[in-house]
């Protein structure tokens, strides 16, 4: 059987909850990363704080959400976090990524981390099909997800206000029988 | 001028009004008897509710009203006789962004098909952008609640999101569809029925 942790560029792996609190606590106060992950507003919180959600989410029931650290092949570098959120009953799931290392932006690296996730859903999960969201501003979001085979299923409207301007959420989605597809493309 | 005499929850035939603890329960519960409905309110495997059972969900719908105030939750009552005949809600608001989801559902299928649903809606959006200051709100409704879409459709709701066979319900899948109204859109309506 293939190793599923395993990409071209990174890996899935998991972290002592110390060393997710260091690294988020940095990432969270980079704003624009903040801004290009998320609609809520930046804010700053306490190691102590963070530890607490890390540690929280750790012993969080598995089946409610799989969550990966993401960590490169070639230096073993932690670069940032992708996760699952199933609907078990519907066989959907959320995904949700951050890569919090600005140098290993727009390099493949994210890339290569969600086409893992992706095939966790589909090879470990046996789920039917995943869900995405992104801010309209984020292109090299938006591009990467393209790559990997999600489809636009549309766009909320003006759903989020920054720095004054008005812009839209954009929603993809990918079916198990479209990534097959694919997959059977690339072989 | 500054409108504050039109009365927020009043409409015609209907009223918004609070959850009543003592006596409401009971009516709920039978409603979740009524699997067809719920299976157009929920997208969770239903189950019918003991009247205890919806105490507790009214208790923790007032206790998430009260903490998070992110949740604006009205029961819908016969303005004649006061009778409950369903719910409605803004729910997971979004204060920095101005976004709503908005819920709601006729409970007794003798109140159905006599334009109530209109008449909520009409008080639900007039409440989310004149009175909680909302940019847009925003419904998720599975393909197959076609009265649903038709309601959202009349009050100038765009279908947004498609999430392709997102429900697998009596043994296939259904499109999950959002739709979406924005404050602009919303106060062109208002004026042209003035």
């Amino acid at each position: 059987m293939k190793d599923i942790y395993r990409g071209k560029l990174v890996r899935l792996a998991v972290e002592a909850p110390e060393v997710m609190t260091k690294a988020h606590a940095r990432w969270e106060r980079d704003t624009e990363f903040h801004r290009l992950a998320d609609g809520d507003p930046a804010q700053l919180w306490s190691e102590k704080k963070i530890r607490e959600w890390i540690e929280k989410e750790m012993e969080d029931d598995p089946l409610r959400a799989l969550r990966f650290s993401i960590r490169t092949l070639n230096d073993d570098k932690l670069i940032g976090f992708v996760g699952l959120r199933p609907d078990w009953i519907h066989a959907d799931a959320w995904i949700g990524i951050g890569i919090g290392e600005r140098e290993y932006w727009g390099k493949g690296y994210g890339t290569d981390a969600m086409r893992l996730i992706v095939q966790y859903a589909f090879l470990e999960a046996n789920l039917r099909r995943v869900t995405l969201g992104l801010h309209s501003y984020n292109a090299r979001a938006l591009k990467s997800y393209e790559k990997v085979g999600f489809k636009l299923e549309g766009v909320l409207r003006s759903d989020t206000l920054r720095e004054g301007r008005r812009t839209d959420g954009i929603y993809m989605g990918l079916l198990r029988e479209e990534w097959q597809a694919l997959q059977g493309v690339a072989a | 001028m500054l409108d504050i005499q039109t009365q927020l929850f009043e409409a015609q035939d209907i009223r918004l009004g609070p959850i009543d603890h003592d006596t409401h329960p009971e009516i709920e519960s039978k409603w979740t008897h009524d699997a067809e409905f719920m299976r157009l309110m929920e997208l969770k495997p239903v189950r019918p509710l003991s009247p205890a059972m919806v105490k507790k969900q009214y208790e923790s719908i007032e206790k998430e009203m009260d903490e998070q105030k992110n949740l604006f939750y009205f029961t819908v009552r016969a303005r004649g006789d006061d009778h409950l005949i369903g719910k409605a809600a803004i729910e997971w608001i979004d204060w920095t962004n101005g976004n709503g989801w908005l819920r709601l559902g006729l409970g007794a299928a003798e109140d159905r098909r006599k334009g109530f649903g209109s008449q909520v809606l009409k008080l639900l959006l007039r409440y989310a952008f004149a009175e909680l200051n909302l940019y847009r709100v925003t419904a998720m409704v599975p393909e197959y609640n076609e009265g649903a879409i038709r309601l959202f459709q009349k009050f100038g709701f765009m279908e947004e999101i498609r999430r392709r066979q997102a429900l697998q319900r009596d043994g296939r899948t259904w499109d999950l569809l959002t739709f979406g109204l924005l404050r602009p859109e919303w106060e062109e309506q208002a004026k042209s029925h003035e």
